[in-house]
């Protein structure tokens, strides 16, 4: 039990809840990647920026794009670099460390203090990415070809690695984490997170645009439900223009800022307006 | 400790592996279930389950594995001053003294169900006088007895450390995950993830990735000059054609149609995608609209896109037999065939590789000659996200259909 006492309890700007925290701190003592999944605006990235806080550890980002290589991670060897010194004899090439650089893996691995690394958006890479990462982070070691040499982990990094659903995960891959599903905010949760944004906006403006928020977010066949940036958006743009609450709840204004596509915003218009929509072409 | 659980969460259909259940028996071990059933559902949960399209199914697992503790009237102040700030340390055992534990509990097992176990806990409750740590019989801390927290002994049952005990089953009656399951029908970004599946990758379009083994063959070849290869990067070569049933019998279904086809021409993968509609049944035209209005000859169809194409046609596949077996069958009036349906859909089915059936009603109701029919023509699927799944896989797998 003790050891549930001290870690993980949530930093200054963020609000875990209790479960979350708890698995935090397994995952940090049993050293097993954490994924993080959920809807977008639940804060995922932001859980790995609060635990390299409140743990006081440097935090490492990966960002993965769709191109990202599980290589690209552990070290790249800068061949052409290489090559095109090697034609103008003006640097030592016999070195081919000075043509290895460290990938954030490696570099996490490397590090003579625990670190924090965050992979961020796994989803986006190919489907085979995270199972190119397996043993990698099982073992927490990889080997430099070029070199012949291996390169194990000083300290085995904290992994946090979010997930956008883009694409689903392989479960070899998710066999070797722990799993956590953030849920979508409810209101009351909604409501104190828009007040660390917003302090000093009206109690009944951010009630009321709560209230319509969950609303649109409820009608069915959205393309893109809004998420909690698109209402943070939302409630500034109000306040800016000094909408009354009144016409808030009759009228939705600046229903751009929190619908990003033309159907959606037709679609809530139309169930506004109490009309149902189909894709029915007769009965 | 815990195996009937394993087995339980098996049996609801999550698919639980070895290797996560010994992670998780790891935790236990090293003592992080802390003392109360809430640890044990969440971390339990992160460790167990990878996916939210299970956590309902776990929640009702372990509804029916623990909930049946909390609402036993357990005197939880009294116990719980007793677990408070465990004085001795987790006792370190060896392999066979935990096995022997293991045996013990079969054995205990097998002589009383769980029922005859929390009235024991009673008792003992009961018995109890003061404070106990260690030894075998007590409810205590850092014991072997089965009851109590911080012990060791398998399977036993927890008692509450921190007050939050009960929420977890809770928690779990509340099923809030629902929503998320699997078989349920689909919406637009789960269909999405889906459909990213269904792919081929290729090396086609613009040079953009150095191709080093190349480059090194062609520089040596040149005397040492660099000359830099470059290679096509890998695309998705998929092409797919979606035939989408608009009858009057799809009209509950319109909405799930439209989230699959939303999510078809939404996603951006494809090499290419074709779709065209029709009604009941496909005949010589298909159309572009959903309104019929724009008929394009199904010959056409078949000669414009080869049979490279991936072929999902989506409908329930009920109608009158007539309308699908005979010549002139077409419910329309103002419509002839000279060809029956049935002929139609064969010709699809033999031009095209690789094709699939998604049936929008749920399979218990597929029993109809018609949907028999279709069914033997194609692999017939239910449009859920399961099903979708499977038909991606026949979509893509190598291994080619013995033609009917």
């Amino acid at each position: 039990m003790s050891k549930a006492n001290e870690g993980y309890h949530g930093s200054a700007d963020y609000i875990a809840s209790k479960p979350l925290m708890e698995i935090v701190n397994v995952s940090v003592n049993l050293a097993k990647p954490l994924v993080i999944k959920g809807e977008p605006g639940t804060g995922k990235t932001l859980l790995a920026h609060s635990i390299a806080e409140a743990l006081k550890k440097k935090l490492l980002i990966w960002n993965i794009k769709s191109t990202t290589k599980a290589k690209d991670g552990l070290y790249v060897y800068d061949t052409v670099q290489r090559l095109n010194d090697a034609r103008f004899k003006d640097k030592d090439i016999s070195d081919i460390r000075a043509y290895i650089k460290l990938g954030r893996l490696g570099q996490a691995f490397a590090s003579d203090e625990q670190v924090v690394l965050l992979i961020d958006e796994v989803d986006k890479a190919d489907i085979e990415f995270p199972n190119d990462l397996l043993n990698e982070l099982d073992e927490m070691s990889f080997h430099i070809t070029e070199l012949n040499e291996e390169v194990a982990a000083k300290q085995r990094p904290i992994v946090v690695i979010t997930s956008n659903s883009e694409k689903e995960l392989p479960d070899a891959f998710l066999r070797r984490c722990i799993f956590y599903y953030i849920e979508f905010p409810d209101e009351q949760m909604m409501e104190s997170i828009i007040r660390v944004h917003y302090p000093d906006i009206q109690d009944k403006v951010v009630r009321e645009c709560i209230k319509k928020f969950y609303w649109i977010r409820q009608v069915d066949g959205l393309r893109k439900k809004p998420s909690t940036s698109e209402l943070l958006d939302w409630i500034k743009a109000l306040a800016m223009g000094g909408v009354n609450v009144d016409r808030i709840s009759s009228e939705l204004p600046f229903l751009g800022t929190l619908l990003k596509t033309e159907q959606d915003t037709e679609k809530v218009a139309r169930v506004a307006s109490g009309s149902s929509s189909g894709f029915r072409r007769r009965f | 400790m815990f195996i009937d659980f394993f087995y339980k969460l098996r049996s609801k259909g999550v698919p639980v592996s070895i290797t996560e259940w010994m992670s998780f028996m790891e935790a236990i071990y090293k003592g992080f279930m802390g003392t109360s059933l809430n640890h044990l559902y969440y971390i339990g949960r992160a460790f167990l389950v990878k996916s939210e399209a299970y956590y309902d199914q776990f929640d009702l697992a372990f509804n029916e594995f623990f909930g049946g503790i909390s609402t036993e009237p357990l005197d939880l102040e009294k116990v719980m001053e007793w677990l408070e700030n465990p004085i001795n340390k987790l006792p370190k055992l060896s392999p066979e003294e935990l096995e022997e534990m293991k045996r013990t509990l079969e054995e205990m097992k097998e002589k009383m169900g769980l029922e005859e176990m929390l009235k024991q806990f009673r008792e003992r409750l009961k018995e109890q006088q003061e404070r106990h740590d260690g030894g075998a019989k007590w409810i205590g801390t850092g014991g072997r007895s089965p009851f109590g927290a911080y012990g060791y002994y398998p399977g036993g049952i927890r008692v509450g450390g921190e007050g939050w005990m009960g929420s977890a089953v809770k928690v779990a009656e509340e099923r809030r995950f629902k929503n998320y399951r699997h078989d349920l029908i689909l919406d637009v970004r789960q269909t999405k993830v889906a459909l990213k599946k269904l792919r081929q990758l290729r090396r086609e379009g613009a040079e953009e990735e150095l191709d080093i083994d190349e480059t090194i063959d062609k520089t040596a070849k040149e005397g040492g000059e660099i000359e830099l290869v470059f290679a096509k990067s890998r695309k998705n070569a998929i092409r797919l054609l979606l035939l989408m049933d608009t009858g009057g019998s799809m009209a509950p279904y319109a909405d799930l149609c439209e989230r699959l086809f939303s999510a078809a021409v939404q996603s951006e993968h494809f090499k290419d995608l074709k779709y065209f509609f029709f009604h009941n049944c496909v005949y010589q035209d298909v159309y572009e609209d959903l309104w019929n209005a724009k008929p394009i000859p199904l010959e056409k169809v078949l000669a414009t896109y080869h049979s490279g194409y991936k072929v999902i046609l989506v409908g329930d596949a009920r109608m009158g037999p007539g309308e699908l077996f005979d010549k002139y069958g077409c419910i329309d009036y103002y419509y002839s065939n000279e060809i029956a349906g049935a002929d139609w859909l064969k010709r699809i089915k033999n031009h095209y590789e690789y094709s699939v059936w998604l049936n929008p009603t749920p399979r218990e109701y597929w029993r109809h000659p018609t949907v028999d029919a279709i069914g033997r023509q194609f692999p017939m699927y239910e449009l859920t996200l399961d099903g979708l799944k499977d038909a991606i896989k026949a979509l893509t797998s190598k291994v080619k259909r013995a033609a009917a």
